[in-house]
């Protein structure tokens, strides 16, 4: 190859990306020429001390806090329009933040069954998150019953089922709807399931499911405690713990 | 009554999508904004672009089934940052970078130093590139971008990111020392 072929290849061989026979033919060729031996040094200086030139710029964190913004509340309102005009964007946005959170302060009042099962649900799937599922790890409902004290005021009712064949793993406090819950967690073979618990004082309902995004969900409530369990078990599975559940304390 | 279940069911849909997008693309803000920070030569303009790309990218998420999303979004932020140099600097596009007659090049021994630091003298020299080298050297350098995701981030064919990349690099040491290093060799 000649030496101008070799210039280019010089720089796939400087950023690695040559297959092995390419850089070997490379690295013969530049025993016998000095002058690309020279341009290889140079680039590997230059690339050294752009590296070390501090160029990359990080975003500011109130950009960071508009495209959270926009993307949460006006890019799903925009969804359906076509393109707008980029200075539209602009004068619209602080109109839709500001209609944004009024209507977000609105159906928070009046929060639907739906939206607090997309949130229990989130809040399941969050859990799953490497470190995320329990604050509180054991097996032993007089571990994980004690470690809610002072965290909560409440005291969820937390029992385990290993030998119903759901095994208590854990606990942690999690957000449903605002306010601070317990979520218990069960193992069943290799799935977990997440029991959200707080009080609700009022007529026991023998309670709904649903399955959603492939996740099964049973809610109810005891008298004392509304009671949602999320998993990706099977309905039937969830149905038996909920059994379980419901006649802890019974 | 169906009404609201579908309502709610599309919520869900819509809550997930949302926490997916948070989860693969917003991570890559910081490699967004830089990108288009120095397409563009400017912060203010980079905000602005960056944003209007995490809107495009947000709208489009729907179709990404990549495993890069880094790749993905830097694509959008380079392609709105064209557009935008394209509407509101038409005439930068067109301004070939040309070595002899580039005034504001760090080349003459005064500004070299005046530009006191490497950072300043680096900067200069990259924003005195062409944009299209100048997103080469970003990518590569700043960016830390394999050949593979510089080729499906520019649309270019990955045969081309080398030669790209090594004219590139050559413009760069033109700009920082004023020509080619063969160049000044010969006359000594």
């Amino acid at each position: 190859m000649t030496c101008d072929t070799m210039k280019t290849v010089l720089h796939g061989y400087l950023d690695g990306e040559l297959d092995a026979a390419r850089a070997a033919e490379f690295e013969a060729h530049l025993e016998g020429c000095p002058q690309c031996l020279a341009e290889l040094e140079s680039q590997e200086t230059l690339r050294t001390s752009i590296r070390n030139a501090g160029l990359f710029e990080r975003a500011p964190s109130a950009l960071r806090q508009r495209v959270l913004a926009s993307t949460n509340v006006a890019a799903r309102r925009d969804a359906k329009q076509a393109e707008w005009s980029w200075l539209a964007w602009a004068a619209c946005f602080l109109v839709l933040l500001y209609a944004g959170w009024q209507v977000a302060r609105d159906s928070f009042a009046r929060r639907t069954d739906g939206a607090l099962t997309t949130q229990v649900i989130d809040d399941h799937i969050r859990s799953l998150q490497p470190g995320h599922l329990s604050d509180v790890i054991s097996t032993d409902q007089h571990t994980v019953k004690p470690w809610f004290d002072g965290k909560l005021d409440f005291a969820p009712p937390v029992t385990d089922f290993t030998e119903q064949g759901f095994p208590l793993q854990g606990g942690r406090l999690d957000v449903v709807d605002g306010r601070t819950v317990a979520a218990l967690v069960y193992g069943r073979r290799k799935h977990f399931i997440n029991v959200f618990v707080w009080p609700k004082t009022g007529a026991a309902s023998a309670g709904e499911s649903g399955s959603r995004n492939g996740y099964n969900w049973e809610r109810w409530n005891d008298g004392r405690f509304e009671m949602w369990a999320v998993s990706d078990v099977s309905a039937g599975d969830l149905q038996q713990l909920q059994e379980l559940l419901q006649r802890q304390n019974h | 009554m169906k009404e609201s279940v579908e309502s709610s069911v599309a919520k869900a849909l819509e809550a997930q999508e949302q926490a997916r997008f948070e989860q693969l693309v917003i991570p890559h803000l910081d490699a967004a904004f830089n990108l288009a920070r120095w397409i563009l030569r400017g912060r203010a303009d980079a905000e602005d672009a960056t944003q209007e790309a995490m809107l495009r990218a947000y709208r489009f998420f729907g179709g990404f089934h990549g495993t890069d999303a880094r790749a993905w979004l830097l694509q959008i932020v380079r392609n709105t940052c064209f557009t935008w140099l394209d509407k509101n600097r038409h005439a930068e596009r067109q301004s070939e970078f040309v070595e002899e007659s580039h005034p504001d090049a760090s080349s003459s021994p005064e500004s070299l130093a005046i530009a006191t630091s490497e950072r300043e003298r680096l900067t200069k020299a990259l924003e005195a590139l062409q944009p299209r080298y100048r997103e080469m050297i970003v990518l590569r350098e700043l960016q830390g971008c394999s050949y593979k995701e510089i080729a499906a981030i520019t649309s270019m064919p990955i045969g081309s990111v080398m030669s790209a990349l090594s004219r590139a690099r050559e413009q760069l040491q033109i700009a920082l020392v004023g020509r080619p290093r063969e160049e000044a060799a010969r006359d000594v």
